[in-house]
């Protein structure tokens, strides 16, 4: 029998006002093995955890009870506070009467009842507690950052330069992200090619990062400190080695019409090409959707006009497997598809364009040189109105929940640059609010408004009809009380942006929780924002939530510095609650090989004594304790009960679930 | 009232975000002195009589323009819908009574229209 002790925390009230934690340490004092039992205003308070150490010492306690918020806040400062007074900290149990309880009932009498039911569970539990030590394994130091956008950029050029390798891994066949279609910066109107191009080329010529470009993710095993990655280089059919980026075959390859994605189809590019002039690596690549040799094995054009003999039509994906002790996810954001909003004829007329084609529209290197076009005749569009919030802040069924964040700002700015470069043009900016925290942000968005005359509308435009190569714009005036009709040249909407679609099954790859929209979740709202929940994942940018270049960037430094943390260590300490097998029970099925997913598990033909004096082979599961994290898969696939989680095992679980029914 | 107006429409007029995106789709907007979003403002703020007096509601078209656009799924139409039933319920707002009826029968005259003459009104 353990001699255990009970601490029940008030949290302030956070627990005190739905709990009676009065009554809990008293009812729980009577419990089996209980040797004393207390309660406090902050457990997890210094005063707070001296009076468990010394509580640990007076008594002689074997186990320690702590009843208070998720062991996910403050098992592990409890833990060290144990082992601190000489308790192993694996005979400290948490039952959570936070999050579990007191936060989620409002009955005082109901829930003092469950505070004291959980305390019991985590009593039972603790009496089978065993002494566990850590063990320890080596880091690999090198990081490995998904998404070369201006957020892995940055990332990777903080990490190489605290003297680490680096590898980005970038989908697009050139790094630079959705920065590189943007044409200004706000709040200062700076060009973001200028400030982004030379991130590009530093991270390229840097000697630490290796950019794996037109890459993907294809797999990844093991776990923090050891993350074992399988990278597929999509064929390109160009090498890369042996292309100088002239141009020459973008030049002449004889198929014209494929819609140019990098300026959102706006124009078009050839089959084999190169996304745009600062592209990092300057190489060629062939669309294999649209080449004519790769369809049906007819033309060449690009082989003969190659004067470095890169091109190579047999060229295959290659896969690269590597090994990483860490993983930053920067994998970004993307515009929602329009479809849904056809009210704002976005299917109906090419006049009716995003933020970001709006953006092409405005830029030097894009489709019209900067000049702003109307897509549909090539005019100069004289009326122009912008609609905020397209699809951001809905109702779960009617598009994105949140605030996109970046748009205010976009809009003010898009307003500004059509006011500042063609001055008899009329711009309406229809808004809901207008969102500008951030550094100058209002100051910004008051000189659109005050400076370049920009008409901010608190309304919204209900629909657009194209008509007579107009746009007739119905929108509300609310602080005018009126319905504004408008004919406008063209409209601009600010779609809402969601995380990348490779997000979701990269998340499931790397075993890192997301929210209901894809974002990656940090393992703290507020103190842990970079980290995943899972142990080695980091989150650089869009990806963990909307956000522009200057939060971006801070985050992905802030990520960075999480990284180098880590891959300046040279062991890491392992969780000792690793799974065990019982070898006399295992029947060797190797079920448990199979759902391990680090490959923990192994088996071996072990010699056993036989009755008689004979001696038997049998072959038994194996479990690498580096290895395991403890996730407890094979437990649960084991047909013999054979496999048992240390620190969770069957009969301590069995122990909680009695307690509770009792 | 203001329970009677939410229970009949069944809208939650504190899911409105204030956008305006219905008064910029309504198709009646100059026949109504109040609009869309401000039904939905009033029955938050318990202005019910004033907009149930106000000039206009029967121009509603019930087109739904403001339910189908309605980012937040407030549904201002069935508002004004709850507010015109309202009107017609009123207290004393009787049109027949039973003693009236055998002076009303008609062989033409289907009897549907006169029991449809009878409304549940406000006590």
């Amino acid at each position: 029998m353990q001699r255990v002790g009970v601490f029940v925390c008030w949290c302030g009230s956070n627990i005190a006002a739905t709990v009676d934690v009065e009554k809990v340490a008293e009812v729980l004092a009577k419990e089996p093995g209980v040797v004393f039992s207390t309660n406090y205003q902050y457990m997890c308070s210094q005063a707070g955890q001296e009076m468990i150490q010394e509580s640990i010492r007076k008594y002689n306690l074997t186990g320690v009870v702590i009843c208070s918020c998720s062991p996910r806040m403050h098992e592990n400062t409890f833990r060290k506070t144990c082992e601190k007074a000489g308790l192993n900290p694996y005979m400290v149990e948490i039952a959570n009467i936070r999050e579990q309880c007191s936060w989620i009932h409002k009955d005082k009498d109901t829930a003092t009842e469950k505070a004291i039911i959980l305390g019991r569970a985590a009593i039972a539990k603790v009496h089978l507690n065993a002494p566990l030590t850590a063990g320890t394994s080596p880091v690999k130091k090198r990081a490995l950052v998904i998404g070369g956008g201006i957020a892995g950029i940055q990332t990777a050029l903080d990490i190489a330069d605290a003297g680490f390798d680096v590898d980005i891994v970038e989908k697009e066949p050139t790094i630079g992200g959705k920065m590189t279609q943007i044409d200004k910066t706000f709040p200062t109107l700076d060009c973001a090619a200028c400030i982004l191009t030379p991130k590009m080329v530093d991270a390229a010529q840097n000697e630490r990062i290796h950019i794996y470009s037109y890459s993907e993710v294809s797999s990844v095993r093991g776990f923090v400190g050891n993350f074992k990655v399988t990278i597929k280089k999509k064929a390109r059919f160009v090498d890369e080695t042996k292309c100088t980026g002239c141009g020459l075959c973008t030049e002449k390859c004889p198929q014209k019409k494929v819609p140019n994605l990098f300026n959102l189809g706006l124009d078009n590019r050839r089959a084999i090409y190169i996304p745009f002039a600062q592209a990092v690596p300057k190489v060629a690549t062939i669309d294999a959707d649209y080449c004519t040799m790769l369809k049906s094995g007819k033309c060449g054009v690009c082989s003969k006009v190659c004067t470095a003999g890169a091109i190579d039509y047999q060229q295959k994906d290659a896969f690269i497997e590597q090994e990483y002790g860490a993983i930053v996810v920067a994998t970004g954001f993307n515009p929602i598809k329009l479809d849904k909003y056809d009210e704002f004829a976005y299917s109906q007329s090419p006049d009716v364009v995003t933020s970001l084609e709006f953006e092409r529209l405005m830029n030097a290197a894009g489709p019209t040189g900067g000049t702003l076009l109307r897509p549909s005749d090539g005019q100069h569009p004289h009326t122009i109105v912008f609609v905020q919030c397209v699809g951001s802040r809905c109702d779960d069924s009617k598009g994105k929940p949140y605030c996109s964040k970046i748009c205010c700002m976009y809009t003010a700015k898009h307003a500004m640059l059509c006011r500042e470069k063609y001055p008899d043009t009329d711009v309406y900016v229809f808004y809901i609010d207008v969102r500008t925290p951030g550094k100058n942000f209002d100051e910004f968005y008051r000189r659109a408004v005050e400076e370049y005359g920009v008409h901010y509308v608190k309304g919204m435009v209900g629909k657009v009809v194209p008509e007579n190569g107009k746009l007739k714009v119905q929108a509300s005036d609310l602080i005018g009380n009126q319905q504004l009709h408008i004919d406008a040249d063209m409209v601009v909407l600010a779609a809402a942006i969601e995380p990348d679609k490779s997000a979701r099954p990269l998340a499931t790859m790397l075993t890192a929780s997301m929210d209901t929209n894809d974002f990656f979740t940090e393992a703290h709202p507020k103190l842990r924002p970079v980290e995943s929940p899972t142990a080695g994942i980091f989150l650089s940018g869009a990806c963990q939530g909307p956000k522009d270049i200057p939060e971006t960037v801070a985050q992905a430094s802030a990520a960075a510095a999480k990284v180098i943390g880590l891959l300046n260590k040279d062991h890491l300490i392992c969780n000792p609650c690793t799974a065990t097998p019982d070898e006399m029970m295992c029947n060797g099925c190797s079920s448990c090989e199979k759902v391990c997913p680090y490959g923990a598990i192994t088996y071996i033909d072990k010699e056993f004594r036989g009755p008689n004096r004979t001696t038997l082979i049998r072959r038994v599961a194996q479990v690498n304790p580096a290895v395991c994290q403890g996730c407890g898969a094979c437990t649960v696939a084991c047909p013999s009960g054979a496999m048992d989680l240390k620190g969770f095992s069957n009969k301590q679980i069995m122990a909680e679930v009695d307690a509770i029914c009792r | 009232m203001i329970d009677t107006i939410k229970r009949i429409s069944g809208v939650n007029p504190r899911k409105c975000m204030k956008c305006g995106k219905c008064t910029a789709s309504c198709p009646a907007f100059d026949r109504m002195q109040f609009h869309p979003h401000q039904f939905v403002d009033m029955v938050e703020n318990g202005r019910i009589d004033e907009l149930m007096n106000s000039e206009g509601i029967d121009f509603c078209l019930s087109c739904f323009a403001c339910v189908e656009r309605c980012p937040r799924n407030v549904e201002p139409a069935k508002v004004i819908e709850a507010v015109r039933l309202a009107v017609i319920r009123q207290q004393g707002g009787a049109h027949l009574t039973p003693d009236e009826i055998p002076a009303l029968l008609d062989d033409e005259l289907p009897q549907q229209a006169i029991t449809a003459a009878f409304r549940k009104y406000r006590k």
